[in-house]
């Protein structure tokens, strides 16, 4: 394994969010041989109260309370979730990030086993980096690398916050099992 | 024993195992490459926790089939989750029935749904007895 330590080489945070077991263990499998620090969680709630997302008579109760946003402890640098979760999909998990004044900037990507173009694109357009086809494979875990590094630079530059957005990446009928976020002035492509 | 032996044996039983079509070779494939020193029995570890909460689903989805009305849209549901977590570990044929049964389940067809969860429960059976062969040899082989 390698030799970098914490104070040598900064480690990127991934969050994983999926309530099959098996899948939990891949994914953390994938993100570990990766170098990202994991932590996995079941639920999109337990997500968001990992995240400091709580209200807060739930805060103290929370097996999570020492992470509360009042510490500011814990940093995550992206969100991968599973879409099809019982309770709050991963879509819902996707919207009340994207309106979380604390959280909007994380970017999230979406992973499902079903390749449904209305879904992906809903996905896309309420801000989700990337959506990867189940099973997932190291190959779409390299693919999270220029996400965290955009990540960690909107930390530093408040300035491009907003301008990131509208860097357009690959348009989306690529034959990948992974769809991008498209140029907005290209508009959406009818399916 | 010749270990050299012993490792042709593994990598047959393996090949065997894709050419048959029970394991898809690049899933499969995938999980041996993130098995490392940190985690030497990765594979094995995964399939093991396949086969415990697997077990389980299919239960679930035979309990719906007995259940009067029958709840199409909850076999649905956990036939999704069985679907998922065999196609994570490769079970192509699993995988195959799987698809099978979901048809006809959207059709709300019961006797065959009754019959495809059998061909499932069967495969399922199957695996899991080809790949315990499978890594008491790679733990042989050391």
């Amino acid at each position: 394994m390698g030799m970098a330590t914490a104070e040598t080489q900064p480690q990127f945070h991934v969050l994983a969010v999926d309530d099959s077991v098996i899948d939990r263990k891949l994914i953390e499998k994938l993100l570990k041989t990766s170098s990202y620090q994991v932590t996995a969680v079941d639920s999109g709630s337990k997500a968001l109260e990992f995240l400091g997302l709580l209200n807060e008579e739930e805060e103290i109760n929370s097996e999570f309370a020492s992470f509360s946003p009042h510490h500011h402890d814990i940093e995550v640098n992206l969100i991968i979730t599973d879409y099809c979760m019982p309770g709050m999909t991963g879509y819902d998990l996707l919207r009340k990030i994207k309106k979380s004044a604390s959280l909007k900037d994380i970017p999230v990507v979406i992973m499902s086993s079903e390749n449904v173009p209305s879904r992906i694109n809903r996905c896309l357009e309420e801000g989700a980096e990337e959506f990867f086809l189940k099973p997932v494979q190291l190959s779409d875990v390299s693919k999270l690398k220029p996400h965290l590094m955009k990540g960690k630079s909107k930390e530093n530059i408040n300035g491009e916050i907003n301008n990131n957005k509208r860097k357009g990446m690959e348009e989306i009928s690529s034959p990948d099992r992974t769809r991008t976020r498209y140029n907005n002035t290209n508009g959406l492509e009818v399916i | 024993m010749d270990r050299n032996h012993l490792l042709r044996q593994v990598a047959y039983m393996k090949n065997s195992l894709f050419d048959q079509g029970y394991l898809d070779r690049e899933q499969f494939t995938q999980l041996e490459e993130l098995q490392d020193d940190a985690n030497p029995n990765f594979v094995e570890e995964i399939v093991t926790l396949y086969y415990n909460d697997s077990a389980r689903l299919i239960q679930n989805m035979e309990q719906t089939l007995v259940n009067r009305p029958i709840d199409f849209v909850r076999l649905e549901e956990i036939l999704h989750q069985f679907k998922g977590s065999s196609s994570s570990i490769g079970a192509k044929k699993v995988n195959d029935a799987c698809t099978q049964l979901r048809e006809y389940c959207s059709a709300e067809n019961t006797e065959g749904c009754s019959r495809t969860l059998q061909l499932v429960k069967q495969e399922h059976a199957v695996l899991r007895t080809r790949l315990e062969t499978y890594f008491q040899m790679v733990r042989e082989a050391g």
